[in-house]
């Protein structure tokens, strides 16, 4: 990430006072605004009290003007020191239309957070981190914590095409080693990211746990894989939990619901893991993969489809 | 009958009508009606409804003020110990509060507090509008709530200097934070969403809970010089330790009871099945009814149940068929009589055709093999012996299931505290069920310096008594930091009773007539800057009303509402 286009108006916020950062409030502003790959936006937002608290793992809901929806978007980045927070969004739908309209210099009208529960890092060893699509974007907080943590980290991110693909020089910076796959195979090995997790899984089979330390084995030498972390579409996610499955990898996936209030209120956000009924915003994001119900995640993310298409015919013509 | 005269009815839109439209059901008392009612008030020397208000409102003092024509005047007397009246007017249970406490209830005929506290408030509005006052008062140097700087506190410190944090924008917090600031304190209140009145906003509709009211009274709160900062959840953005060493001398959690309970039975996560929560969510906080205008979607039921009996599951229900449900049913597990709801409301949901299907309850939600609800399975019920709660325990009547063809299914069961605050704040003393233990005097927790009230603390209540223990709160934080300060402590009601308190009414009086003609000349100036549409549009509404009105015949109280309308039409109509 380039520094240098920053706006100097950047908070400090430590020459001030919890209080006096409070009875402020924030602005949201954006500081700077990318298009980093199709419809892939991202924004660096000026709110030092998201930014001092967000750990690895949490979203913020966002609502991009006064007749908006509500929605969850991870944190990709935060910068406690300029008091920023990154989100990365694809245009997918009318409430991201709309957000990506806001221009660098303007405001987001409502950012609250950071929710949810942060991801459980630790020193485990070698993990796997598994991102597709704008689902890297999210990978990646979570991917500097396990490296931070001291973990050997092996990361596979993929997208559709070449020009789809985000942050492969950030995630190659914070990786031990970094494998990309292209669904056309335009870019990288053609296929999906689950075509690459079995592989390693396959390779590290019977293979003993990593030295602690030895962060950056030598790929020729696989090592057993200890967790996975899985981030994207829903499809790619459940995907990547079938094939770890038979493994018996421990995987995490990061979900994203239907959600209004995203504090635990409303209940919308219901998914059943392991027969049980969790609420998303507050039990969650990160749930055992192996452990969801993923038919009736895939059937309450589709319940307000005909709607949401109806939204999107109503957008003006040029921003389709 | 005795010599004593009736109550004066209130006048409402319409059943038929009125499940069209998000108006409020209860129009109001006309100035006629309001001093009427007043008269009937036999100012007893006991004034035992002041004991019934949990606020403690001079009740027989506002009431005699009304009689006599004198509303602002009434209106100062309640904003003294009540900053939020027009709500309350609306939404307090006075039939267990003041109203039942009244000497007249004995006759069945108590006097009507809570319409003349709604007459009031909304007198008080029109004519002295909060805005110019707001805008003068925060003009001045310290945002007291004194007209002119003679009634501030002549001796002692300045208390601005002490930060208290409010978490929370419902009725509590509301409450202590508009006490507070009137004392002098610098508050701000921290809100999770995007905007402010908690449970006023997201959980009680527009229908009986005006939504420019509800600004009204929050914009008052403000112009007491309290900050408002939206998008804070206290417990994730920041915790309460925290506040408590980054600068705020005492904190105050009315995070009320936001999260719904489920019923835990095969199928409830069928799409159609929702909380009662997220159905009024949707609806109050987001206008989903207004989709495509506003961003948030709303499957409008066909057939729809909503489950529970208390007042959630009737404003559900009657959300319900403002939206354009073909039909509503109330399921709930006990009797008539058990139900929790207030009985206005319960009548109100009959009147407007919602369907009551009493001793029965719901064993399990049918799906149509793609996710989506299309039936629930009931089971009848029977009362057996009392519970804790000394109500009779419904029993479930073997054999008895049967399947209701429903599309939507709401849950309105209850709701509990969220555990945000007590899983971010370590040493805080809560109860099994996740309430904050509070010592009842003062509000105080079991952590120095923070204090609780409303919901968070009882569970799921009433409006009013969130504002009581708001009330109780503003006192007790008052009184901690005089004591660790070492300043001096006043008897009784430090700020807002007493002489003082008096004195500064009879100014605040003054001030509010003043400030009468330019509000009036402000509501001219603003009358202007409506377009012809925006008129058109607003008289339509009238003119159709106000038809329907009249062509359902002279029943009684029809002529009173349509003279009422008719009177509205003609201030819209007024040339500018």
């Amino acid at each position: 990430m380039k520094k240098s286009r920053v706006h100097d108006c950047a908070i400090v916020s430590a020459e001030r006072s919890l209080r006096e950062l409070l009875e402020a409030g924030v602005t949201n502003r954006v500081l700077r605004k990318e298009r980093l790959a199709g419809s892939i936006i991202l924004f660096e937002l000026e709110n030092p009290l998201v930014a001092r608290s967000a750990k690895a793992g949490q979203f913020v809901v966002v609502r991009p003007n006064r007749y908006g929806e509500r929605i969850p978007l991870t944190i990709s980045d935060t910068d406690p020191g300029r008091g920023t927070i990154t989100i990365i969004f694809q245009i997918v739908g009318r409430t991201t239309m709309e957000l990506g309209r806001i221009e660098e210099g303007q405001c987001v009208p409502d950012v609250c957070g950071p929710l949810g529960r942060p991801s459980e890092i630790e020193r485990y060893g070698t993990t796997l981190s598994v991102g597709g699509g704008v689902g890297i974007a999210f990978l990646r907080p979570t991917t500097k914590a396990l490296k931070r943590a001291g973990n050997e980290v092996i990361t596979i991110i993929g997208a559709r095409e070449k020009n789809l693909l985000i942050l492969e020089d950030e995630m190659r910076d914070l990786s031990d080693e970094l494998f990309v796959t292209t669904d056309d195979g335009s870019y990288g090995r053609k296929g999906f990211v689950s075509d690459v997790v079995r592989d390693l899984l396959k390779a590290g089979e019977g293979e003993a746990p990593a030295e602690p330390g030895s962060a950056g084995a030598s790929p020729s030498r696989r090592r057993r894989i200890d967790i996975v972390f899985a981030i994207g579409p829903m499809p790619m996610m459940r995907a990547v939990a079938e094939v770890t499955r038979p493994f018996g990898v421990k995987t995490i996936v990061s979900l994203d619901p239907i959600m209004i209030d995203g504090t635990g209120m409303c209940g919308g956000c219901r998914v059943s893991v392991g027969g049980k009924t969790q609420f998303t915003c507050v039990d969650g994001p990160d749930f055992d993969a192996h452990e969801v119900d993923w038919d009736e995640l895939a059937t309450r993310k589709s319940f307000y489809a005909a709607e949401e298409r109806a939204a999107r015919e109503l957008l003006p013509e040029e921003s389709k | 009958m005795s010599r004593i005269k009736e109550r004066e009815p209130m006048p409402q839109q319409p059943p038929a009508e009125r499940i069209k439209n998000f108006f409020e059901v209860a129009l109001g008392y006309t100035e006629e009606q309001a001093i009427a009612e007043a008269k009937r008030c036999l100012h007893c020397k006991e004034k035992p409804c002041i004991a019934g208000c949990p606020v403690i409102i001079d009740i027989p003092e506002f009431v005699g003020l009304v009689a006599e024509g004198k509303f602002l005047e009434a209106a100062a007397v309640l904003k003294r110990d009540n900053s939020l009246p027009a709500i309350c007017g609306r939404v307090c249970p006075q039939e267990e509060q003041c109203e039942k406490t009244c000497l007249l209830s004995k006759t069945g005929q108590p006097i009507a507090i809570g319409r003349l506290e709604r007459y009031v408030a909304d007198y008080e509005a029109l004519h002295a509008d909060a805005t110019p006052l707001g805008r003068d008062l925060k003009s001045r140097p310290n945002s007291s709530p004194r007209p002119n700087g003679s009634h501030e506190r002549p001796k002692g410190p300045s208390l601005a200097r002490f930060g208290v944090a409010v978490v929370g924008s419902g009725p509590a917090g509301l409450t202590v934070a508009g006490d507070l600031a009137k004392m002098g304190y610098s508050v701000t209140i921290f809100e999770a969403l995007h905007d402010t009145g908690g449970v006023l906003r997201y959980g009680i509709p527009e229908f009986r809970l005006p939504r420019d009211i509800l600004d009204r009274e929050i914009d008052y709160v403000k112009s007491l010089g309290v900050k408002v900062v939206k998008n804070v959840i206290i417990g994730k953005t920041v915790t309460i330790p925290e506040l408590l060493s980054g600068g705020f001398e005492a904190v105050f959690v009315g995070t009320g009871a936001g999260a719904p309970m489920m019923m835990n039975l095969p199928g409830e996560n069928l799409n159609g099945v929702l909380s009662g929560n997220e159905w009024l969510t949707r609806i109050n906080l987001m206008r989903a009814n207004r989709f495509p205008e506003y961003g948030t979607p709303l499957k409008v039921p066909k057939k729809a149940a909503v489950i529970g009996g208390g007042n959630t599951a009737m404003d559900c229900a009657r959300t319900a068929l403002r939206v354009g449900a073909e039909e509503v049913t109330i399921v709930y597990r006990r009797s008539r009589v058990e139900m929790p709801a207030r009985l206005e409301e319960v009548e109100n949901a009959e009147a407007e055709g919602v369907i009551f299907k009493l001793l029965m309850n719901p064993t399990r939600f049918l799906g149509d093999g793609n996710g989506r609800l299309v039936g629930m399975e009931c089971i009848r019920m029977e009362l057996g012996e009392p519970d804790d709660s000394g109500r009779r325990r419904p029993v479930p009547v073997a054999g008895s299931e049967f399947v209701m063809d429903v599309d939507t299914a709401i849950i309105a069961i209850g709701q509990t505290p969220t555990p945000l605050i007590r899983t971010t704040t370590d040493g805080l003393q809560v109860t099994k069920w996740g309430g904050i233990i509070i010592d009842e005097k003062t509000g105080m927790t079991s952590i120095p310096g923070l204090f609780a009230g409303g919901d968070a603390v009882t569970g799921a209540a009433t409006v009013i008594t969130a504002m009581g223990a708001g009330r109780t709160a503003a006192m007790g934080i008052d009184r901690y930091l005089r004591e660790k300060h070492g300043l001096p402590i006043e008897d009784g009601e430090p700020e807002t009773g007493g002489q003082l308190g008096a004195a500064m009414d009879k100014e605040l009086v003054r001030f509010y007539r003043d400030r009468w003609k330019e509000a009036a000349e402000l509501q001219a100036e603003e009358r202007k800057k409506l377009s012809i549409d925006e008129r058109m549009a607003r008289l339509a509404v009238l003119f159709d009303f106000a038809r329907s009105v009249s062509e359902g015949g002279p029943r009684k109280g029809n002529e009173e509402i349509t003279r009422r309308w008719m009177r509205l039409k003609e201030l819209a109509c007024e040339s500018p």
